[in-house]
């Protein structure tokens, strides 16, 4: 039997107006039937093109410059046009990242659904009308005759990608080709579609090419895990060997970079990869990584090309591109982390929230009348002493930015106090603030592309904020913004060029810089390496970490990666639709008894661990509409541990034990008997 | 498809990313250079302003016979001669010379009007953009109302209570072009206002004059800069109307419009006294097209 998707020594050229480019070299893999095979990488690595030679959908501009791509055997670039439709349609299907722009926002998911089988052959259109409701059903949505008729906009992002999912298996397809299915749903809508399209494999048989830069979703999902980089395939191999003995120095980077959920992972260093992505390269001979590899050894790794070959002592399935595998192989300090843990010093208190509420008015058009309100954040109270990390986890919706931004005085508060330094800021925007409360909380954002104004450079970008911040003359400043630039490890030359000219990783230490370029008391970082990829991720954690030891620095994070934040945080507060449902020091939060969000969270969280089970708690439904007033628990609507009306019309009891407190109505002891996730 | 261009153009970017050591930001001639010649319908453009520019700038040098000069000794045969190379119009004034007079006119009174109307539509539309709420709504409603009145109209109107000179067309053009141009700026104003630089801009105290100036406006650049190009390819064209309906720029002085409307009553007698002027305008519409063209270009190209 052939094998359902076989790439063979694939090659993708773009030809550029100015340059061509080697997006892909010497790509080499199969995915056998009912297989789900992994591919991950960062961005850039040329995964997503591989997602789309495997449709026969390259872009224009993109060439197969060599290699052969067969489906079931056949080759693809030996097909006719129609041939290849009629493929697509019946033997391939694909879900893309994005859900919204994968289903027609102008038809109802009703008829998207039944054209399927409609353009496949089937001439009764009440026979496709109850297959797609047999296949909405399959993939666990709820009511779905009222779901055929509803339009995509109706539907949570969740819902969307099932219906997608639901519209990929229609046609009955033997490989599905899923890119980055869950890079931009929640962690906990992410746990319950990958349990589902687990689950879906398993009914139908279908081949899964998962694409993802997330080892934890590939590591809970897959057989076999390809690990590209820059357009080269470096490790290949069954997923249980490749995760528990890497062999490339990319792929053991990669999994050492990542922080862990574990105690012991707790503000030890991580492990980054050092230096930039490199860039796929027509010219390059030998091995891509190798700028970048401890182990890299120029007369071995830059003068010939480096074949796929199979690891020593491996059954031959697991191979690595690597001329020094017999020392990258080895197990070596870098791979443990170095425990030099930092003690937390509880400081004075830095800011004090107390019963902070922002609500948003929406208008109604041209009257400019009140129609309603969305509670953004509701009666949240915490506070932040003197070099302490202060986390606030949720998920897209929770109000932690809402948070951030109120703190900031980027927007004023509705209700409620935030003290810092003997003044209450809660209700001051940021524009009346005097100058040094100014300095005192500033900001590092999310998105590195938007962080610094593309049309300055770094020295500006650092020399403004030493000018108003703390008063310095123009050639104080430029000194200062040196050695600020030295404080992020960058180099001074930085200073004379633009953000274009830099990396993400390099844009958001500037950003970093600017931060605490006028010694502020309080950083608020929202999401400060969420949009990064793994390897610089750490690199950017790391030097957080380090900033933090070398000063009196408050931190406050935002994030909804919960690794991350029992990395990093000395305090942790866990937010649900806008308020507090958990806070306490991180140890005791990451530990039972655990709020059942906070359970459900951590349930969900992806580990890169192909052994661990699957997740004991999986959420359904959506968050409700913030415009909504709750009368009891915000969480009761979802909560797999509801005790029942009770939960719907009280308000929780905030109940604490020591520094942390849950709000909850399940009795404390109860929810103590919660095992450890 | 996004994350595809994301992946051409991380591999387009890495060799910025890796080295530390290029070169700084190259000087502004070699960028505009490159500019101009990263497409070739870029490069067509700029040459045949550049020439225009040049003939405009050396008129009193280089052209032949003085604009006005009447030489009725030569309406007997006006059509191109050794003398005349584009022969001579119905008053036997020298058509080359007249073109390259013209030009100055054209050349000065099209770029003051765009500037105008660029310097007021950015104004209005950063302050509309950035402000939002009521200073917003009444911008763009005035802006539209403006923007119903079929323009040729409103040139008439206002230059007929005012008289032709070349200020109050300058004046009329730079009212009715301001609020597209507000449009644009304003557009780009929202989407920019919420950035993180603004959001940093803001948290480190700056004025809102200084985030309009300093933080937004160099933004609104790359697609303003296209624009004025365009716009002043519709400014020669409207020029040309304005002098072809005979409120132009007031005779004697060469007027690209004022020529081809004084001779078109000829044009199957004499074509070329009205094909010439007429050809010179289109040429100019067109070297404003392409170089907007090629600007557009060179952006995406990056």
């Amino acid at each position: 039997m052939a094998d359902v998707l076989a790439l063979d020594g694939l090659s993708i050229t773009h030809i550029g107006r100015r340059r061509s480019a080697r997006i892909l070299d010497d790509v080499s893999f199969s995915i056998g039937e009912g297989e789900a095979f992994g591919l991950v990488g960062e961005s850039g690595c040329g995964k997503s093109t591989v997602a789309l030679a495997a449709m026969r959908y390259l872009p224009a501009g993109m060439k197969v410059s060599s290699g052969t791509l067969r489906v079931e055997g056949r080759d693809t670039a030996t097909m006719s046009d129609n041939e290849l439709r009629r493929l697509r349609g019946s033997r391939l299907a694909m879900v893309y990242q994005d859900p919204m722009s994968s289903l027609n926002p102008v038809m109802p998911v009703g008829r998207q659904l039944i054209e399927v089988p409609m353009l496949h052959g089937e001439r009764d259109p009440t026979r496709a009308r109850e297959r797609a409701i047999a296949m909405l059903r399959e993939v666990r949505l709820a009511d779905p005759e009222a779901m055929m008729s509803r339009y995509p906009h109706q539907l949570s992002g969740g819902q969307q990608q099932r219906v997608v999912i639901a519209m990929a298996l229609m046609a009955d397809p033997k490989l599905l080709v899923m890119d980055e299915p869950t890079t931009g749903l929640d962690v906990t809508i992410e746990a319950a579609i990958l349990e589902l399209v687990r689950e879906l494999r398993r009914k139908f048989g279908t081949a899964i090419l998962f694409i993802s830069h997330n080892l934890g979703t590939v590591a809970r999902l897959c057989d076999r895990i390809g690990v590209l980089y820059a357009g080269r395939l470096v490790e290949t191999g069954p997923i249980r060997d490749v995760f528990k003995a890497p062999r490339h120095p990319y792929t053991q980077g990669l999994l050492a970079a990542l922080p862990s959920l574990a105690a012991h992972g707790a503000r030890a260093r991580l492990t980054p990869i050092e230096g930039g992505l490199t860039a796929a390269d027509r010219g390059r001979v030998g091995c891509a990584f190798a700028p970048r590899c401890r182990h890299a050894e120029p007369a071995l790794c830059a003068t010939r090309p480096i074949p796929l070959g199979p690891v020593p002592a491996g059954d031959g399935a697991h191979m690595a591109r690597c001329a020094r595998l017999d020392v990258a192989g080895l197990p070596d300090q870098a791979r443990q982390r170095s425990q030099t843990a930092r003690a937390p010093v509880p400081g004075g208190e830095l800011i004090d929230i107390r019963g902070l509420t922002k609500r948003y008015d929406i208008g109604g058009g041209l009257t400019g009348r009140k129609v309603t309100h969305v509670n953004a954040l509701t009666d949240a109270s915490i506070s932040v002493r003197a070099g302490e990390t202060l986390a606030i986890v949720g998920e897209s919706g929770s109000g932690k930015s809402t948070l951030a931004k109120v703190v900031s005085g980027l927007f004023p508060a509705s209700e409620g106090h935030v003290r810092i330094a003997g003044a209450d800021v809660a209700q001051v925007p940021v524009g009346d603030r005097s100058r040094d409360l100014r300095r005192r909380i500033q900001m590092v954002f999310q998105n590195p592309d938007a962080t610094l104004n593309p049309s300055h450079t770094i020295g500006y970008a650092l020399e403004r904020p030493l000018k108003r911040l703390r008063g310095l003359p123009t050639r104080a400043a430029r000194t200062e913004a040196a050695r600020l630039l030295e404080r992020v490890r960058l180099p001074a030359d930085l200073l004379a060029r633009k953000p274009h000219q830099l990396s993400g990783g390099q844009r958001q230490r500037v950003a970093i810089a600017r931060a605490i370029a006028g010694n502020p008391d309080l950083v608020i970082a929202d999401e400060p390496v969420s949009a990064l990829d793994v390897s610089v991720q750490a690199a950017i954690v790391n030097l957080l970490g380090e900033l933090l030891e070398t000063s009196e620095l408050g931190l406050l994070l935002i994030s909804h990666d919960l690794a991350l934040v029992r990395h990093m945080a000395d305090w942790v507060a866990v937010m649900y639709l806008g308020r507090i449902v958990e806070q306490g020091p991180a140890a005791q939060v990451f530990t039972p008894p655990f709020h059942p969000y906070t359970e459900a969270l951590l349930a969900a969280a992806p580990r890169p661990d192909p052994e661990a089970p699957p997740p004991a708690v999986l959420l359904d439904g959506a968050m409700p509409s913030p415009t909504v007033k709750l009368a009891g628990c915000p969480f009761a609507s979802r909560c797999p541990r509801k005790l029942g009306a009770v939960c719907e019309t009280t308000p929780p009891p905030v109940r604490a034990s020591g520094a942390h407190t849950i709000a909850c109505h399940i009795a404390p002891d109860v929810l103590a008997a919660t095992p450890a996730a | 498809m996004n994350e595809i261009s994301r992946d051409i153009a991380a591999t387009a970017a890495a060799p910025f990313a890796g080295t530390q050591d290029a070169a700084a930001a190259p000087s502004l001639a070699r960028k505009l250079a490159e500019v101009l010649t990263a497409s070739r319908v870029g490069t067509i453009g700029a040459a045949i302003l550049l020439a225009w520019c040049l003939l405009a700038l050396l008129a009193p040098w280089i052209a032949p016979y003085p604009p006005n000069g009447i030489d009725a000794s030569l309406m007997a045969y006006p059509w191109p001669t050794w003398r005349n190379w584009l022969g001579v119009d119905h008053l036997g004034r020298d058509i080359l010379s007249r073109l390259i007079w013209g030009a100055r006119t054209v050349l000065t009174v099209a770029p003051a009007a765009v500037i105008g109307a660029a310097v007021l539509g950015t104004l209005l539309g950063l302050l509309s953009g950035y402000r939002g709420g009521w200073i917003d709504a009444l911008i763009m409603r005035v802006g539209d109302v403006l923007l119903a009145f079929p323009k040729i109209i409103l040139y008439l109107i206002i230059i007929a209570r005012f008289g032709p000179s070349a200020a109050n067309i300058i004046a009329v053009i730079t009212f009715t072009q301001a609020p597209i141009i507000a449009r644009i700026v304003r557009a780009v104003t929202l989407d920019v206002k919420n950035r993180d630089y603004v959001a940093a801009a803001r948290m480190r105290g700056e004025s809102t004059l200084s985030i309009l100036l300093r933080e937004i406006l160099p933004n609104v650049r790359g697609p303003l800069i296209v624009d004025f190009f365009l716009r002043l390819g519709y400014t020669v064209i409207a020029i040309g109307v304005l002098g072809f309906l005979g409120v132009g720029l007031p005779p004697p002085d060469p007027d690209w419009g004022s020529m081809v409307k004084e001779a078109y009553g000829m044009i199957f007698v004499w074509p070329h006294m009205t094909i010439i002027p007429a050809a010179a305008i289109s040429s100019l519409v067109i070297g404003f097209n392409f170089l907007a063209q090629g600007l557009r270009e060179a952006e995406i190209d990056g």
